[in-house]
């Protein structure tokens, strides 16, 4: 390695320039007296241009910089999960111990506990042919998740020899014939997507339990999804709704450049959470990374490559991972914040050219592969966008609903009516339903794509009549028209809003979103017939059944019961209209 | 200290100094300007290398010349802090200004202040009662959030806040808040109206005040909430306080923001503000919570005025980005003579429902402010409608909802400044007796339980039983 010492020459807030090294592009420095981390991101003439990871306030000119030969990379291995890291993979667990509540600075912590043991069991046996991606042993690294310990990328071969039992990460347990030793972690540079064989078209959907998502706007596993919105819509709660509730084998959290009390939140719910499709704690089945606004930019901007590393990492070993990020309108700020201390050119307000390109790449790590051990895997990704002032014709709302292929639009006015979640049904949309439309006919039920289409067209109309209704009020409507009126109601405030913070309406499965939506149209059907052989609109609205049907859905055991409540309002519909 | 004295300076450029020629300076070092005509000012590094060195001079840099002597402090900014600070009023750069001594320093603390680390905190959740309705019920405050006053010129944002702060107490707790106090850029007048409030009530002694005035130096500004922040921080976690920062207006924090992002030629970000004001404001309104193993807490009520009353400005909207929730004044209601002239619509608390509840407040709290909340919402909406169509197209449940609006706003919105409500008996009971206007079958959002049991005319037979 050709000059490893060099001195900074300037320093101006996060960007450091040193003279003196040549380093490659991307890789780790240590800066100044402290040794703080920090990355080279532009190579000019003799100087290097060099974003520091931690706060830069009482460095000065003439301290040293020094050369590590690495690139920016994450550790991985057991015990990734249950762990909350900041923007590069610091635990901070760890930071706490060794720093106390503040994050001060110049303190390294490994990724992965390098002594913890772990019982290995290995798959594979002397004399088998491996590759990159081949799992040769596994690891129960928490109750509900297998470690899949692969061969590192680059590294193939046949077994010379492998060992189960009790070893620490960095311990060999397999060596190949070619003398290449093999141990539980292997290191990867976090801007680099790791490999596949190849992608497949996703096809299954990415349960989450939210109604809305599920039902109208589902993601596919694999699948991208944006959801823009200003302040106070509901961005953060969703995102949480999709941590929690999605069926996602592994999920990674990361809180970029948001609020610490939000993740402090995610840290005391989700040991208590059980998961609905393991039964065990949500715990079990997280990472975190929370680089929140007020921690290092820098860091921030390498928060979101950090998570979707470690997230590629798990789908290598065949699992389904859903990665939310929130929010990437941060991550933006923090790319345009390090672009004009470089004075970069800037585009469009001041974010800087490769913006667009910057979050294709990223959202293009997303995606359903062949893994290199030939397994299915997937990662989502799930962005929050926040746009300045709620107007998403800025460019990361922009730049982002150019590759998503979902869009959850929130929307200020249906928070401000407190109509949670607040995702406008009128502007949002999936490109996925028609790919995964033979799954819900095999799985859920035949008529499930028709049942959609059903509700969203209803919606649709509602929409139109509103516009008349704004003019003349309801009651001047045709009466058939007035019932579409109220099972459109019917659609928003028993189907459509779902309260997150409620214990039992916080999660529909699939199947019972299918039998809600049938009631609705079972409910109009049998208006309809009562409204024709003279029943009054009113009645037919009120009869009490529909009432309990509707608040039905905030008692457990709703599923069991709702066949019976939809009978007990036909019944009662049908009454109402012999009364008159 | 280094102590030597540079006279290098090569641009002057709005409150930028430019020097070269200097030994290593590091980044965020203290620096003294000594003018020819014998005053000194203060400023702080800003960029540093090799050959040039920039300097923010909080003074401003009227009378500096290429003559004016630079010192280097060697050391980043740092306020003196102790328990002495409590009943103290500081300028905007932490001297004195009440006439009495320096403070006493048990430590030195760098201002900047290092981030909580997340993994640390300690979640709010128990409930502050303000005794205003508008807050406690609909956007309830807890220990340790960050929930600003979204107001605009001319509404009176600054009583609220001080009622809040003579009025915040726990339930059922007599610890007391100390107040730190931050004026940014405001009037004399406004500053007086604190002041004598604070003294009225006794508050002064219990109250730690920065302040920097409309005819104070601007740039002063971007050190004087980190100053307060750094004691509050200090009073917080160094001796148990719960402490309360008020500090006011945002609005001039940014703009002086605005003016050094202008001077340094920076790509501006939206609307002329630099593109790491979120970051930069990220600094300040984080510094709120509670953490792990301590027993203070520092809730904050910054108070911003929104330019033109408009709430996506980048000033309310990268606030509310960050924190956690807002208290939007209306002028509409400050028209219609009503105080406070709290908005509950746009106003939110995200904090809420971890502090609210049995055990906490009531059990019937969070149906209640829902409840208050949809049939106000509805209401209003109604009054447009009804502006077009009139009264007459309107069916009962519309008519009774358009009637609660108003109610709501004369008589639960509206209150004395100096009425202190209680949570169950002022707010909670009053918001039953005013949601009874309406028929009970039009009162969905509340459930059936907590009707039978406060509804002033179903639970009446019952108590009788
Ligand atoms: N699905 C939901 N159910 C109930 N309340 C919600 C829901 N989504 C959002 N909210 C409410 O809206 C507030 C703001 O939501 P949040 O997700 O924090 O917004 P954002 O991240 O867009 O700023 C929450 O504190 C909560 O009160
Ligand atoms: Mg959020």
């Amino acid at each position: 390695m050709s000059n490893e010492n060099g001195l900074i020459y300037r320093i101006s807030g996060p960007v450091v320039t040193a003279v003196g090294i040549s380093p490659r592009m991307y890789e780790v420095v240590r800066v100044g007296d402290e040794g703080l981390m920090g990355e080279v991101i532009e190579l000019h003439g003799d100087q290097s241009v060099i974003q520091v990871y931690e706060e830069t306030s009482g460095i000065s000119p003439g301290e040293p910089v020094i050369r590590t030969g690495q690139t920016l990379s994450v550790q991985l291995g057991p015990g990734l999960l249950t762990q909350i890291y900041d923007g590069i993979q610091r635990p901070l667990p760890k930071l706490e111990e060794t720093m106390g509540v503040f994050i001060t600075r110049g303190v390294d912590a490994d990724g992965l506990d390098l002594e913890r043991e772990w019982e290995f069991n290995a798959t594979v046996k002397k004399g088998d042919e491996v590759s990159s991606g081949h799992v040769i042993g596994t690891v129960q690294e928490t109750e509900t998740i297998e470690h899949r310990v692969m061969v590192p990328p680059n590294v193939s071969g046949k077994v010379k020899s492998v060992k189960s039992g009790t070893f620490n990460i960095k311990e060999t347990v397999c060596v190949l014939e070619d003398g290449s030793e093999i141990a539980m972690m292997q290191e990867w540079p976090v801007r680099h997507p790791r490999p596949f064989v190849q992608k497949y078209a996703p096809d299954v959907p990415l349960i989450t339990g939210q109604r809305i998502l599920d039902f109208l706007f589902p993601l596919a596993k694999g699948g991208t999804a944006g959801i823009p919105g200003p302040f106070g819509s509901g961005k953060t709660v969703t995102q949480q709704q999709l941590a929690k509730w999605s069926d996602a084998q592994i999920v990674v959290y990361i809180g970029c450049g948001e609020r610490g009390n939000e993740m402090t939140e995610v840290l005391d719910e989700f040991p208590h959470l059980i998961d609905p499709n393991t039964n065990k704690p949500l715990m079990n089945r997280t990472v975190m990374i929370a680089n929140t606004s007020n921690m290092p930019v820098a860091a921030r901007e390498a928060s979101v490559y950090t998570g979707i590393t470690i997230a590629e990492y798990f789908r290598d070993m065949g699992y389904n991972v859903a990665l939310m990020a929130d929010s990437t309108s941060r991550w933006a700020e923090a790319m345009r914040e390090i672009s004009s201390r470089l004075e970069e050119m800037p585009g469009e307000e001041g974010y800087p050219a490769y913006l667009s390109s910057r979050l294709a790449e990223f959202y293009e790590r997303a995606g359903r592969v062949q893994t290199l051990a030939g397994s299915d895997g997937s990662v989502s990704v799930i962005g929050a966008v926040s746009p300045p002032g709620g107007d998403i014709s800025e460019p990361v709302s922009q730049g982002t609903l150019r590759i998503v292929k979902v869009f959850w639009g929130l929307d200020a006015g249906l928070a401000r009516q407190r109509h949670f979640p607040a995702i406008n049904w009128l502007n949002s949309y999936s490109l996925y339903p028609q790919a995964l439309d033979q799954w819900y006919r095999e799985n859920i039920a035949p008529d499930f794509p028709e049942v959609r289409t059903e509700i969203s067209t209803l919606l649709q109309i509602e929409s139109e009549l509103q516009e008349i209704v704004q003019l003349v009020g309801s009651d001047a409507l045709p009466i058939d028209q007035q019932l579409t009126l109220e099972v459109a109601r019917m659609i928003r405030e028993f189907f459509l809003q779902q309260n997150a913070f409620h214990d039992v309406d916080t999660f529909s499965d699939l199947d019972l979103q299918y039998h809600m939506a049938k009631a609705i149209l079972t409910f109009q059907e049998e208006a309809k017939k009562a409204i024709a052989g003279g029943g009054q609109l009113e009645d037919v609205v009120n009869v009490p059944a529909r009432t309990d049907l509707m608040r039905g859905r905030f008692e457990k055991g709703y599923a069991e019961r709702i066949s019976d409540l939809v009978s007990e309002m036909s019944k009662q519909i049908d009454a109402s209209m012999e009364a008159n | 200290m280094s102590g030597k004295e540079y006279r290098t300076i090569t641009d002057v450029k709005g409150p930028l100094v430019f020097l070269n020629k200097t030994e290593p300076v590091s980044y965020g070092e203290i620096v003294q300007l000594m003018l020819s005509n014998g005053s000194i000012k203060n400023g702080q590094v800003l960029d540093t290398s090799d050959d040039q060195v920039i300097v923010q001079v909080f003074e401003g840099t009227a009378s500096v010349d290429r003559q004016t002597g630079v010192k280097f402090l060697g050391d980043v900014f740092k306020l003196p802090v102790s328990k002495g600070l409590i009943g103290r009023i500081l300028d905007g750069a932490g001297r004195p200004r009440d006439g009495g001594p320096d403070i006493v320093a048990d430590d030195m603390a760098d201002i900047i202040g290092a981030a909580i680390n997340p993994y640390s905190r300690q979640s709010p959740e128990s409930f502050i009662q303000t005794g205003i309705s508008a807050i406690d019920a609909c956007t309830s405050l807890v220990r340790g959030q960050k929930l600003p006053i979204f107001s605009a010129s001319g509404l009176p944002h600054n009583d609220i806040a001080l009622q809040i702060a003579r009025q915040a107490k726990l339930v059922g707790s007599d610890d007391d808040f100390v107040v730190v106090f931050c004026a940014m850029g405001i009037t004399a007048e406004e500053y007086n109206f604190f002041v004598h409030d604070l003294e009225r009530t006794g508050a002064l002694e219990n109250s730690a005040l920065f302040v920097n005035l409309a005819d104070d130096p601007a740039v002063e500004r971007l050190i004087t909430p980190r100053l307060a922040l750094t004691a509050a921080e200090y009073l917080a976690f160094e001796h148990d306080y719960h402490v309360l920062v008020i500090y006011t207006d945002m609005t001039n924090y940014c703009e002086s923001l605005r003016q050094i992002g202008a001077a340094r030629e920076e790509v501006p970000g939206r609307r002329g503000y630099p593109g790491y004001m979120y970051t930069d404001l990220a600094m300040l309104y984080e510094r709120a919570g509670l953490v792990k193993g301590k027993k203070g807490s520092i809730t904050q009520f910054p108070i911003l005025t929104m330019p033109g009353d408009d709430i996506t400005h980048p000033i309310p909207d990268l606030s509310g980005y960050i924190t956690e929730g807002q208290i939007v004044i209306s002028r509409e209601l400050h028209q219609k003579g009503i105080y406070p002239p709290i908005n509950v619509l746009p106003s939110l608390s995200r904090l809420m429902n971890a502090g609210i509840g049995d055990g906490k407040t009531r059990e019937d709290h969070k149906s209640v402010s829902d409840q208050l909340y949809a049939a106000y919402a509805q209401g209003k909406e109604l009054r447009g409608l009804v502006a077009i169509v009139g009264e007459d197209a309107l069916n009962e449940r519309d008519l009774q909802l358009l009637k609660f609006a108003d109610i709501f706003e004369h008589q639960f919105l509206r209150q004395g400044r100096d009425e202190d409500r209680s949570i169950s008996e002022g707010t909670l009971d009053l918001a039953w007796d005013l949601l009874s206007n309406i028929d009970t079958k039009y009162l969905v959002r509340l459930d059936q339980k907590w009707i039978d049991k406060y509804h002033p005319n179903e639970k009446s037979g019952k108590e009788e039983e």
